[in-house]
């Protein structure tokens, strides 16, 4: 889960990393109302969860609270990277000498929290890395011993920064650390930290939460549904386990069909998953046709088949099924006995709904 | 041989009085898997399908020779769980899915330091067919034979195994290392067990989008006397969004399926582009 560059800032400040004064606003009038209590130049970001937003004209700057209210109208009237912008933080303009980068996320092949410094401020890090990885400074975490005084020191040494600006960096990094471990992140990233004239601010804030740690953590969260992406196509799929979904898909597209989406009803799905997966795929303007692929083990195809059969009323497009596995009879015969064909092979399957979605395309 | 799991080994059920854990437990004894006993803290005492529950792992061992656990228990409770068995046993098996990533990284440290071996979280597990299930799969599409497979997904794995005892190969073990984005074991390590168990001739390697492990698979397969063919699933996934595992997804560019093939490929594995083309590249391999 992404948070809001102005989220991320909240989290920091009440870490004590310090973080340019400045408020959110949802309309100009609220912007120029917050630019009138900074009482100084001002710079309004847009509030997406997308990168390179300064690029794509997300980050603005005003002298006057007038100018932020015409500016704040104009970002939040945009959209970018395909987001509505729909707040705009409006922080104080810091006079700005260096920008730093400073990130901790988790490194999948070590299993453990990698942390990334760099005097290479402001861009993106990942190309930093390609072009001149000498200059990122890196350290694993032991995630029993976790992050020391020490530890910081050791990585901000390398940035060539005077004592006090050293201190006070040590000393953020400290506290990112402590955000990337209580909060459950899978990234905390400041990028850039900046060394201004006003002192040592965390100009940006990214912060990723691990969905899974959701239970012990403190946000508002929307009820996860059944994990669902949506894409472009004409054949709609709902398949038993994730990586046989991906397959499905790639197989509807290798042999020259489109899917719709991925849906995965996950292991031992009975008959109501079914059909909250039946209505939630048939919802799609695009579907033409609805490929039910099942592989069963825990997930019993009797009980999809009476799931297929609660639900298909008020389901207009056909329905290609396929079972093989637990109670692959007693599925394939429900369906029969409901005019429903089932195929047992998972490619003539796949053929056959990409048949149909022709057919319907005509 | 067999990797991992044969007829020696010997397990305790973590969590087995849950809904999950019971009813696992039922199949794997049905299977023929040696479970010695269960595992619940607060339901010390009572029985699992004929099968001794105890408040802890020590307390099971006191009675029970065990070297192995499987572990249903929920996510929440799970890095206890895992960390106990970690202590105890040499072999851990987590089939939970949802643990955190912040538990799974301290159960992967855990694990090196105590030298114990952990597959997932968030596997089918494990099946050396007619010797040993320590796992969720359905035990219908194995059978015994010289192939080994390493997934890390547990559906897709099972489709691929259809295939291959359809085809008249049978598998030596299949082993699910799971679809998080840090798991106790990987693929590099499960290549290794293959390439010096005598019972496995050939490996089948079911990817998938996110991360890079099969990037990492793809330089130990050049290492390797035995043929790999491999599958990679996530062609059709757009970026950024995640694809049911919490490891599935393609994350500033990288993880693609395409950039996973092409290594792969260069690796001298055989990849097929449909799951069913599997035992045909198997045949052509071991010819």
């Amino acid at each position: 889960m992404n948070l809001y560059e102005y989220q991320g800032k909240e989290i920091f400040a009440r870490y004590g990393i310090p973080v340019p004064r400045g408020e959110v606003a949802s309309s100009p009038e609220e912007a120029r109302r917050i630019a009138e209590k900074l009482g100084t130049s001002v710079v309004l970001k847009a509030q997406v969860l997308a990168g390179g937003r300064g690029k794509a004209g997300g980050v603005k700057f005003a002298s006057s609270p007038g100018e932020a209210e015409s500016v704040a109208k104009e970002l939040l009237s945009m959209k970018l990277k395909g987001f509505k912008v729909e707040k705009v933080l409006v922080e104080q303009k810091l006079s700005i000498r260096r920008e730093i980068y400073a990130g901790i996320t988790v490194d999948r092949a070590e299993g453990k929290p990698i942390f990334m410094v760099s005097g290479e401020g402001g861009v993106d890090i990942e190309e930093v890395a390609e072009r001149s990885p000498e200059k990122i400074f890196t350290r694993y975490i032991d995630p029993f011993v976790g992050f020391y005084p020490y530890m910081a020191r050791e990585l901000a040494s390398g940035l060539g920064l005077d004592s006090e600006s050293f201190k006070k960096v040590s000393d953020v990094l400290l506290k990112l650390y402590r955000v990337f471990s209580e909060k459950d992140a899978q990234l905390a990233e400041i990028n850039p930290l900046v060394i201004a004239d006003e002192g040592v601010f965390a100009a940006d804030a990214k912060i990723v939460i691990d969905e899974d740690a959701l239970f012990r953590q403190d946000f508002e969260v929307k009820t996860r549904g059944l994990p669902y992406v949506e894409l472009d196509g004409s054949i709609g799929c709902i398949v038993n386990g994730a990586g046989l979904a991906m397959s499905t898909m790639d197989t509807l597209k290798h042999l020259g069909g489109e899917p719709a989406n991925f849906l995965d009803i996950g292991g031992g799905a009975g008959s109501d998953v079914m059909r909250e997966a039946l209505l939630k795929v048939a919802a799609h303007p695009k579907v033409r046709v609805i490929f039910i692929n099942i592989l069963g083990g825990i997930t019993r195809c009797d009980e999809i088949a009476r799931g297929i059969l609660a639900a298909r009323q008020g389901i207009s497009p056909p329905l290609v099924v396929r079972f093989r596995g637990t109670n692959e009879e007693e599925g394939i015969a429900l369906l029969r006995d409901a005019g429903i064909e089932v195929e047992r092979d998972m490619i003539a399957a796949a053929k056959l709904a990409i048949e149909k979605s022709k057919e319907a395309a005509r | 041989m067999s990797i991992l799991i044969d007829e020696n080994t010997r397990a305790i059920v973590q969590g087995i009085t849950g809904s999950q854990g019971s009813f696992h437990t039922k199949l794997m004894l049905e299977y023929g898997t040696r479970i010695v006993a269960g595992v619940t803290p607060g339901k010390g005492g009572s029985e699992v399908h004929g099968i001794p529950v105890y408040n802890s792992v020590r307390e099971a061992l006191r009675e029970h020779d065990a070297n192995a656990s499987i572990i249903f228990v929920p996510a929440p409770f799970a890095l206890d769980a895992a960390l106990e068995a970690i202590e105890n046993l040499e072999l851990v098996v987590i089939i939970t899915e949802g643990i955190p990533v912040h538990d799974s990284m301290k159960i992967k440290a855990f694990a090196e330091r105590q030298d114990c071996r952990v597959i997932g979280p968030n596997t089918a597990g494990i099946i050396s067919p007619d010797k040993s299930k320590l796992g969720i799969m359905p035990a219908q599409v194995f059978a015994p034979g010289r192939v080994g497979v390493v997934s890390r997904s547990g559906t897709l794995a099972y489709e691929i195994a259809l295939a291959i005892t359809e085809a008249g190969f049978g598998e030596s073990t299949l082993v699910g290392i799971g679809g998080d984005p840090v798991v106790g074991t990987s693929f590099v390590e499960v290549l290794e067990m293959f390439e010096s168990d005598d019972e496995t001739s050939a490996v089948v390697l079911i990817g998938e989008i996110g991360g890079d492990a099969e990037e990492r698979a793809a330089e130990f397969i050049t290492t390797m006397s035995k043929p790999v063919v491999g599958y990679v699933a996530g062609l059709t996934a757009p970026p950024g969004k995640r694809m049911g595992h919490a490891g599935a997804i393609i994350s500033r560019g990288k993880g693609t399926a395409e950039g996973k093939i092409r290594a792969l490929e260069k690796s001298g594995a055989r990849v097929a582009r449909l799951p069913q083309e599997i035992p045909e590249l198997l045949r052509q391999v071991l010819k």
